[in-house]
């Protein structure tokens, strides 16, 4: 087994520069031994873009300092808890019960976790990051023993389903799967640091454990992929289309052309999820489409790329060209691409995308790149699943802004409709996302969860808005989104404003600032209060305020006077 | 492999572990010679004295672990 990291290369890496890393607080307790994982899940973390904080609880005190509502853990005030129950004590546990309790260990079991779970709940903001339990089987009936339902093999099997049952309704708990894990890279055990130490894990077993907990921590809090550059020749099918023909591309059963099929199928499913998918090939484009359009093994189609782009500049240039079109982060790409010069020059060249070192045998590549976990999601909505089409739909308007004199015509002709309205929970999971998502539009950067959202709409001294958008091209989706804090002196504090930058400078910000300016007289104030909180991203936001009518104040703060603000023009339509 | 060889390999992993390229190693030198060598650092020596001879020890072994010398036997043992 291999994981991504050695464990010593995880624990140097806790040492290595944070500067300008967003900042996470991490407690750790389990009813085994933590202290290495702790340590490795500090540098994972700090690898992933992320500067941990790690509380290591001591020792078997899991219900001690859960259920103590004035503990240190909870003194510490974690942002995460991880929870690591063992299967070994469970199993001697297991061993203690009758017949009877055995048939009713997983629930019994899972009653006993909720319970920490609810104490989290209760005693603190934190997350729970609860990990699942590698099977540990006995044999003592064989393979018989899944015909016993009271067998420790069916109950741990069960209690790990309940487990992941009782999380998809739980927004403040999520599961470490152990079990994944372990089912990807093999057994996680060393029986001999379990038995002279009480680890359950082996070194590697934690470094990739670590590595896969950094993953979801960094997912959380924004540093995320988005979009997939692919190569085509050689990448998503075997064979060079100009020099091979058609015919002579392996794919479905030609050649090596199951695993490039794989390929294809996992890409489709990346789009499918949300994922924005890119081509950069050296090619004609005619003859790299005509791959698309005429081989009947193709499972991706032009409708699943959001940018195509094959022509014979470097691909370096290529990728930022894309990268501009698409207006995302450069260090939101991976690019994948089978040849090594192509992926070296990438690195060179634009360090900030994620540029996988492919294994040159086709068959082993997809495995390879799942191992990366490059695609930790956060949460997902319905909306997500829509991205492509409306990038594609972005396509169009560029072309169609292209026949226009001034830019002025061009808006007018979107016949852009805009609807702000109060969150609600159908949009919580996509409000939460877009706080957490957004670096660039965003103001003051807060990120919420959904469980935050829900508060704060509930809240009686907060407005907020959500913002669709919608033109003649299409459906942009949620793009903005407002949370106002009623406070004193008949003032309105901007706690949250930010926008999906697909949209920017276009008329929405005019709208939504009058639609703030509307919230706020709505709610008796006479002003608006505005704070810009400078991120490593968002200085595209700087000049934001005074641009829209707010005037700076001497305490750093902007003041939009309500009485003297009679709204900005916008080509965007608002309908309430 | 010569004694000499597996001190020079041993420092290599005890550098690497304990993030001191400083330590020298001899065979009276016990754990309360070296700062940072705890029962945490021990559980990663043995991984990386596993690795970098590729050996496994047994449990039995790793606990007679009590100074340098007896690792650099028990290490002997088993690369001849």
């Amino acid at each position: 087994m291999m994981a991504l990291h050695s464990f010593q290369e995880l624990k140097r890496a806790k040492k290595l520069s944070r500067d300008g890393l967003p900042t996470v607080k991490v407690a750790i307790t389990g009813d085994c031994s933590t202290q290495h994982l702790s340590m490795a899940i500090e540098g994972a973390c700090v690898l992933r873009g992320v500067s941990a904080t790690v509380y290591d609880a001591d020792y078997d005190l899991v219900s001690q300092l859960l259920l103590d509502s004035g503990s240190d853990l909870y003194a510490f005030a974690p942002d995460i808890i991880l929870i690591q129950l063992c299967t070994e004590k469970l199993y001697e546990r297991y061993l203690s019960l009758g017949r009877d309790d055995r048939q009713q260990f997983s629930s019994l079991t899972l009653n006993e976790v909720r319970q920490l779970w609810r104490a989290v709940e209760t005693n603190s903001r934190a997350r729970v990051l609860q990990c699942t339990f590698p099977e540990i089987d006995d044999r003592v009936f064989g393979g018989y023993a899944l015909k016993l339902p009271w067998s420790f093999i069916a109950q741990i099997r069960k209690l790990n389903v309940l487990l992941a049952d009782e999380t998809t309704s739980d927004d403040r708990v999520e599961l470490l799967d152990l079990c994944g894990i372990a089912s990807r890279v093999g057994c996680l055990r060393d029986d001999r640091l379990w038995y002279s130490a009480k680890m359950p894990l082996s070194l590697d077993a934690i470094s990739e454990v670590a590595d896969i907990t950094a993953a979801g921590i960094a997912a959380h809090l924004g540093i995320v992929k988005k979009c997939v550059v692919v190569d085509l020749d050689g990448t998503i099918w075997g064979g060079v289309i100009g020099d091979d023909g058609l015919s002579g591309i392996e794919l479905g059963e030609l050649g090596s052309g199951p695993a490039f099929t794989a390929m294809q199928q996992w890409l489709k499913e990346l789009v499918r999820r949300g994922m924005i998918l890119a081509v950069c090939s050296k090619n004609d484009e005619a003859v790299a489409r005509s791959v698309f359009e005429n081989h009947p093994d193709m499972i991706l189609s032009l409708d699943d790329i959001a940018c195509f782009v094959a022509n014979w500049e470097d691909k370096a240039t290529n990728i930022s060209f894309i990268q501009r079109s698409l207006n995302i982060g450069m260090d939101s790409i991976v690019f994948l691409d089978d040849n090594p010069f192509e992926r070296n020059l990438v690195r060179e060249m634009l360090p900030q995308v994620t540029v996988p070192e492919l294994p040159e045998d086709p068959a082993v590549r997809l495995s390879y790149l799942q191992g990366l976990d490059l695609f930790e999601a956060a949460g997902w909505s319905e909306e997500d699943a829509e991205r492509t089409s409306q990038y594609i739909a972005e396509g169009k308007r560029r072309a169609t802004e292209a026949e226009f004199g001034s830019l002025d015509d061009y808006l007018e002709s979107l016949q852009m409709r805009a609807v702000a309205r109060p969150f609600d929970s159908w949009h919580a999971p996509r409000i939460a996302q877009l706080t957490q998502r957004s670096n660039q539009f965003n103001l003051r950067t807060i990120r919420y969860s959904e469980e935050d959202i829900l508060r704060i709409s509930r809240s009686d001294n907060c407005i907020t808005r959500y913002f669709t958008l919608e033109d003649r091209f299409g459906d942009y989706g949620l793009i903005a989104v407002v949370i106002l804090e009623l406070r004193d002196e008949a003032e309105a504090f901007i706690d949250t404003l930010l926008m999906s930058c697909r949209v920017l400078k276009r008329g929405v910000e005019e709208v939504v600032v009058n639609c703030i300016a509307d919230a706020a007289r709505e709610a008796g104030c006479t002003k608006v209060v505005g704070e810009y909180i400078p991120t490593k991203k968002n200085a595209l936001v700087r000049d934001f305020y005074p641009a829209s009518g707010f005037s700076r104040s001497d305490d750093g703060l902007f003041v939009l006077d309500l009485n003297r603000f009679h709204g900005l023009s916008s080509h965007v339509q608002i309908m309430e | 492999m010569t004694e000499q060889e597996i001190y020079s390999k041993l420092e290599d992993v005890f550098h690497e572990v304990l993030e001191d390229d400083d330590i020298r190693l001899e065979a009276s030198t016990v754990a309360d010679d070296i700062e940072d060598w705890d029962s945490l650092a021990q559980i990663e020596l043995v991984a990386g004295i596993e690795a970098e001879f590729n050996i496994k020890l047994s449990m039995c072994e790793i606990e007679g672990l009590a100074n340098v010398g007896a690792m650099v036997d028990v290490i002997a043992t088993k690369v001849a």
